[in-house]
């Protein structure tokens, strides 16, 4: 199986699939392309900003263990283990495993909002991390 | 929920901490699953795996979704991949006797006693936070290094 270097974003909208096929590397644009259209509305970086800095009903916020902004080294809430910078400008790793990026939003959408993300709340943040810039 | 969280002061009066003892132990580490270290060692220190009975890593895998408060969930596939690496490399250090209360390693008697020295504030320092953060004092957790001679206690 070849692995496309580029995935399209039309592609990457059915991004389940990309993780399925085993895609790896996309950039963030696309995953965030991708995020945008199942939502099926325009994302809004403000609000995605809000998403990550505010509580949901639970303890932690995404910004517990990110930090605000999440442009430096977070550390984990509970354990203290350092957490590399969220931010694709400032971690070039970020948002560049669709199958990754999956992951831990079901995760960590669990723990923060006690439920999983919607696409538009992927969006909205993802948005919003790629405003910040060096 | 947050377990984990609030628990955590509790945590640091029970693991009284002192630096560990040289290689006279009987513990050792081998190469870890490259999945176990990606998967477990994100949260925290890819724990070795001699460091918790059998039984505990059982327990723990079966309940990845509600790993003490926090969705540590991994597909179907690796959660295999990873039990099997645990029951095809049965590394218990000869020091882990029962399995220890919740599965914390933390609160293995062993764990206790060779902290014993450390002050409870200490582990809720700011550059230490918990007594599950190895690295913290431990500079080569990462690489199965616990030696006595190597700790650092951040201030």
């Amino acid at each position: 199986m070849t692995i496309p270097t580029r995935i399209p974003p039309m592609l990457c909208a059915l991004l389940l699939a990309c993780a399925a096929a085993g895609a790896r590397a996309a950039s963030p644009a696309e995953l965030a392309a991708g995020y945008a259209g199942q939502a099926g509305t325009a994302p809004a970086a403000a609000r995605g900003e809000q998403f990550f800095t505010t509580r949901h009903g639970h303890e932690w916020s995404c910004a517990s263990c990110h930090g605000t902004p999440p442009t430096n080294t977070g550390k984990h809430a509970a354990t203290g283990k350092s957490i590399a910078a969220l931010a694709p400008a400032f971690n070039a790793e970020r948002f560049t495993d669709p199958a990754k990026a999956e992951k831990w939003f079901r995760r960590n959408c669990n723990d923060v909002v006690g439920r999983e993300c919607s696409a538009a709340e992927k969006a909205d943040v993802l948005a919003w991390l790629l405003t910040l810039k060096k | 929920m947050r377990i984990a969280l609030k628990t955590l002061p509790l945590l640091a009066l029970l693991a009284l901490a002192a630096p560990v003892a040289g290689a006279d132990d009987g513990r050792r580490v081998g190469p870890l699953l490259p999945k176990y270290a990606q998967e477990c060692g994100s949260c925290h220190l890819a724990y070795p795996p001699g460091a918790l009975p059998n039984a505990s890593w059982h327990r723990l895998l079966r309940n990845l979704p509600r790993h003490f408060g926090t969705d540590a969930s991994v597909d179907a596939v690796t959660l295999k991949e990873i039990t099997a690496w645990v029951d095809a490399n049965p590394q218990t250090w000869k020091r882990v006797g029962e399995a220890p209360p919740e599965d914390r390693v933390t609160r293995s008697a062993w764990f206790q006693r060779k902290h014993r020295e450390i002050a409870p504030a200490a582990f809720k320092r700011a550059a230490i936070q918990s007594a599950a953060n190895c690295a913290a004092c431990h500079p080569r957790a990462d690489r199965g290094d616990f030696d006595e001679d190597s700790v650092r206690i951040p201030r």
